[in-house]
């Protein structure tokens, strides 16, 4: 479950990216890849461990409580595949994905 | 592939539409590290066989990993021929897997003993995908060679025994065992393994059994009709946009689209570029990470600079597909089946799901063939069974004078 008043960090075992259209973040643990599709919410992912709560890191990338849904909805999404752990850090195992077409 | 959706300020071009203008870097590639092989399988995508003498040295192998490092390549599809023949095949795995790049690696499971499941299992970087055609030793046999069942099988007993966790069972989809799915997965289950399949292409020597091996039209239906009911826990390489309009637009999982030259793309053993690993002709050739365009060496100013890369990156031709309803779920298929099949690559893929491939296959056709080729055998559509494979540690002296590695 994503909890917005706890501290998020990347998982130690996750990459991210930068791209023209925001960032890619690709989990060697889990082999999934994830996109994140602004730079808003790249910043805001960069910043987690600074703060002690995932609302503050809205609040510091500049995005005021009434417009935090959508981005903590993306955090939430990045929560359940372990790509973000809280301060405890759980890691679960997740399916592994496919990407490049070999024989 | 998961595409997290997340906020946007403003509207943003979709993501298909944004890696169909191409990125800085591959997300993946893959690395044909060998073009020698123990199998001579009949739908061999890269005509592997013998050793080019021409292979990459474990020194040039680390500068690729390292230039792949900077650009952050996140992992690298590792094949061949056989990889794992390469002396050095596991001082590169474990080269690539300290420097941040992730290794999934396709083998016929012949180097796969309890051993090295052993050493595999104790990685958490490294993927191991082993190819099985059949999910019977007679289907399986007929198309990469008498006794190639029971040496993937074994290597996966093995790779179980050692507690190696969640291997790949890679799958072609041919006529002979589309009938078979149900069989190849329960097959997964029973080694802890996932099930990936994907799409039989004309390319290499698959150019040569492709009308006789690729599914029917109704067996088309039938395949998707499965993905759709199994998709979530089946890996495809997202091979199989091209069936994309038998349904909704969405019920085939993963990204769809061609990522050729654009988000993936093929280093082969000798340090060619090509835009994708079905791709091995000189049509789609981008360059040579050892050769100096003009602009540089290395891989990175292939990828970024080639004028191959460059023009995929561009709008492409919708040509005779413009006018479909379903252009937007296909993209007009996949470009090396149209080329390999002598197909026009602005029109209909040859298992166009419209219909459309059947009557353009049957006009009179120019089939290019590759002037790659590293077969053993003059025969090639006759598999003959596994071949001894000593080391090799140094490069053969003459172009394709060793037999087999």
């Amino acid at each position: 479950m994503f909890d917005p008043d706890l501290r998020w960090r990347l998982h130690p075992q996750v990459a991210v990216r930068s791209e023209s259209f925001g960032a890619l973040l690709y989990h060697f643990g889990t082999r999934k890849l994830s996109f994140l599709k602004n730079r808003t919410i790249v910043a805001v992912v960069n910043s987690l461990p600074d703060h002690p709560d995932a609302r503050s890191a809205c609040r510091a990338a500049g995005i005021d409580d009434a417009s935090q849904a959508p981005y903590l909805h993306a955090l939430g999404v990045l929560a359940q595949s372990t790509m973000l752990v809280s301060g405890q850090g759980p890691a679960a195992d997740y399916p592994a994905e496919d990407l490049g077409d070999d024989e | 592939m998961t595409v997290l959706e997340t906020a946007h300020a403003q509207p943003v071009p979709r993501l298909v539409d944004q890696f169909e203008l191409g990125l800085d870097a591959p997300i993946c590639l893959t690395w044909e590290l060998t073009y020698a092989c123990n199998l001579s399988c009949v739908h061999c995508l890269s005509s592997s066989g013998k050793r080019d003498p021409r292979e990459l040295t474990t020194r040039q192998c680390k500068d690729i990993i390292d230039e792949l490092e900077r650009m952050q390549v996140f992992y690298v599809n590792i094949g061949g021929g056989e990889p794992t023949v390469r002396s050095d095949f596991w001082e590169l795995v474990d080269y690539a897997t300290a420097h941040n790049v992730g290794v999934k690696f396709s083998t016929n499971g012949v180097r796969i003993t309890s051993e090295v499941a052993a050493k595999l299992a104790a990685s958490d970087y490294v993927d191991v995908q082993i190819s099985l055609d059949g999910a019977t030793a007679e289907v399986n046999d007929a198309v990469r060679g008498p006794g190639s069942f029971a040496m993937a099988t074994r290597a996966l007993e093995n790779l179980k025994d050692a507690g190696f966790s969640d291997a790949k069972i890679s799958v072609v989809v041919t006529r002979h065992n589309v009938d078979q799915l149900d069989d190849f997965k329960a097959l997964a289950d029973g080694y802890g393994a996932t099930l990936r399949i994907t799409r039989l292409r004309p390319s290499g020597r698959g150019a040569d059994v492709w009308d006789e091996l690729h599914p029917t039209s109704a067996q088309q239906v039938q395949l998707y009709d499965w993905l759709v009911a199994n998709g979530e826990r089946v890996l495809t390489g997202d091979s199989f946009f091209h069936l994309s309009g038998l349904g909704e637009p969405g019920a085939l999982a993963g990204l769809n689209l061609c990522g050729a030259g654009r988000v993936v793309c093929l280093i082969d053993p000798v340090g060619d570029v090509y835009a994708c690993p079905f791709a091995i002709h000189d049509t789609f050739l981008a360059g040579n990470v050892l050769s100096d365009s003009g602009s540089g060496t290395g891989f990175q100013n292939v990828w970024q600079n080639s004028d191959l890369f460059r023009e995929l990156r561009e709008p492409q031709s919708v040509g005779a597909c413009g006018s479909c309803g379903h252009y937007d779920s296909c993209r007009g298929g996949c470009m090396a089946a149209k080329f390999f099949t002598g197909l026009p690559l602005d029109g209909p893929d040859p298992e166009c799901v419209q219909g459309f491939g059947e009557p353009a296959l049957a006009r009179e056709r120019d089939k290019p063939k590759s002037s790659v080729d590293h077969s053993r055998t003059a025969n090639r559509k006759t598999p003959s069974g596994p071949i001894p494979l000593p080391l090799l540690t140094v490069p053969p002296k003459k172009f394709c004078n060793e037999s087999p590695v």
